[in-house]
């Protein structure tokens, strides 16, 4: 059951690559970047929600801090996977309920540079 | 003799028009506070005029701020994100001092003798102990190595009777009895074992008990306080009787923890479910469905209500269950992201705080109806001196 849904997980979050690609091969332009309403939610999520754990500010609580200098040593993808799929024996939840994988990719980067202010 | 005293309450009276109306004496027994958790505030309110009497700014990262009281209910000692530890005088409405202790805080805990303030910390994971008169630093308890080298995160700290603080040690899965008498060599008791990732813990309001939750695994910890020989024992082992849990976007909360004519009434950990467990043999008795995973469960103190929010994306509702026929009887909204709930101290009126709608929605908690609502800046904890009073709190 579990084998299955993470193949589904997986199958999902290969499909959204998918049409994600696909849609930003047709328009000439990488598409990943969210509108900016749904660049304010995320922010307002990170802010708040992976606060809950992380940190308001996150500079890490139960979970490890989230700063530019915490997540330089890590590769940006494996970023994206943690945020997506969770992080199983720890108490990280897969967020893909809530997050796609270009919008957590679009997140990582922002974490990355320290620019997670909503505008 | 006549005339003399006559002459006394003349110049009582005239001792008491020279005084000026902002020194006029007051009580806290229905004062609070609310944290407003993105700017770094707290609002002083009152709960009798259902108002805020002040703002107090400077208190640092307040984003799991909480608040343990003096017990002479005048003092708020807020626990602050980033290490602050601010000492707030509540009648003066003015910060009387403040420290920064650490450099990563989840909360802390007041000793039976009000003399003594714990904080317990993520980094550096440990028990830090100060003066609660001058927030003078007496004494560090750092707790044990995690996998990762560094000292364990402390989570679930409590008071308990005999000036004793109570702890769970979320990396290393402990618990740990630290004697405060003398709080600048306290005494420190281990338990080891008591299962995986303790996330918060409570002790029963006699004091008797302390329990922590367990993140890893279904079940809970449980120490006898008055037979520590006995060791920690495990109960509602396998809840879940192995079904895979939800994913948990927000750690349950179980300070509040409702223990209610006897049954304690607990968070599922990744279930849409209350647990209620028998206190005398600590065995569970019903579960009662409910709208999301709970965060709190807090009783009125009159014991016939159990009042449940939720964690995100669920957490714009509240559902009252009856202790009685153990169901839910009624789902409020009061607003998104409600983060907390607080009883006046008799419980006739609840406030919540709805962080994403910048209020505090008062309920009376009879007729459901709502009696105020205030503005507050995304407002989270809720904090009511009658605190100053319980045990583990």
């Amino acid at each position: 059951m579990t084998a299955i849904a993470r193949a589904m997980g997986a199958a999902l979050a290969a499909a959204g690559l998918f049409a994600v690609s696909a849609l930003g091969a047709s328009g000439g332009e990488p598409s990943s970047a969210p509108s900016p309403s749904r660049e304010r939610e995320l922010l307002a999520l990170l802010k708040q929600d992976c606060g809950s754990c992380h940190g308001m500010r996150l500079t890490g609580g139960l979970g490890p801090a989230l700063t530019p200098a915490a997540l330089r040593t890590k590769p940006a993808e494996s970023l994206v996977a943690t945020i997506v799929s969770g992080r199983p024996g720890t108490a990280m939840p897969p967020w893909r309920r809530f997050v796609s994988e270009a919008e957590a990719r679009w997140l990582v980067a922002r974490m990355v540079s320290g620019d997670v202010n909503a505008p | 003799m006549r005339r003399s005293l006559h002459e006394s309450f003349k110049a009582l009276f005239l001792l008491l028009i020279a005084v000026p109306a902002a020194a006029q004496l007051r009580g806290t027994g229905d004062l609070g506070v609310v944290v407003e958790r993105a700017t770094g505030r707290v609002q002083i309110v009152d709960t009798t005029t259902r108002a805020a009497l002040a703002t107090i700014d400077g208190l640092g990262d307040l984003s799991h701020a909480s608040v343990v009281y003096s017990r002479d209910g005048r003092y708020a000692y807020v626990f602050g994100r980033d290490g602050g530890l601010t000492k707030v005088d509540i009648l003066a409405q003015r910060i009387d001092r403040r420290i920064v202790q650490a450099g990563n805080s989840i909360g802390g805990a007041i000793s039976q003798d009000g003399r003594v303030v714990a904080a317990q910390n993520y980094t550096p994971g440990g028990v830090k102990l100060f003066a609660a008169d001058t927030l003078e630093f007496l004494s560090e308890v750092r707790a044990t190595p995690g996998p990762d080298g560094a000292p364990s995160k402390v989570v679930g700290l409590a008071d308990a009777p005999g000036g004793k603080f109570v702890a769970s040690l979320f990396d290393t899965g402990e618990i740990w009895v630290i004697d405060a008498a003398n709080p600048r060599a306290p005494n420190v008791e281990k338990f080891g074992n008591v299962g995986k990732q303790p996330y918060d813990g409570l002790v029963t309001p006699d004091g008797r008990y302390y329990i922590a939750g367990l993140f890893g695994e279904d079940g809970l910890a449980l120490l006898d306080l008055w037979h520590t020989e006995r060791g920690v024992r495990r109960i509602l082992d396998k809840y879940g009787k192995g079904d895979e849990k939800l994913p948990v976007y927000k750690m349950p909360h179980l300070r509040g923890w409702a223990i209610a004519g006897g049954y304690a009434f607990l968070p599922a950990v990744g279930r849409h479910e209350v647990l209620v467990v028998d206190t005398r043999d600590w065995k569970e008795v019903a579960r009662v469905p409910v709208a999301g995973q709970p965060v709190f469960a807090i009783a009125r103190p009159d014991a016939r209500q159990v009042w449940v929010n939720f964690a995100f994306p669920d957490n714009g509702q509240v559902q009252v269950i009856d202790t009685e026929s153990r169901a839910v009887v009624k789902t409020l909204v009061p607003g998104r992201a409600v983060l907390h709930l607080e009883f006046t101290p008799r419980g006739e009126a609840v406030w919540i705080s709805a962080r994403d709608d910048d209020r505090v929605v008062v309920y009376d908690t009879a007729t459901y109806l709502t009696l105020a609502t205030l503005p507050v800046d995304a407002p989270s904890g809720i904090f009511f001196t009658a605190r100053a009073a319980r045990m583990g709190f």
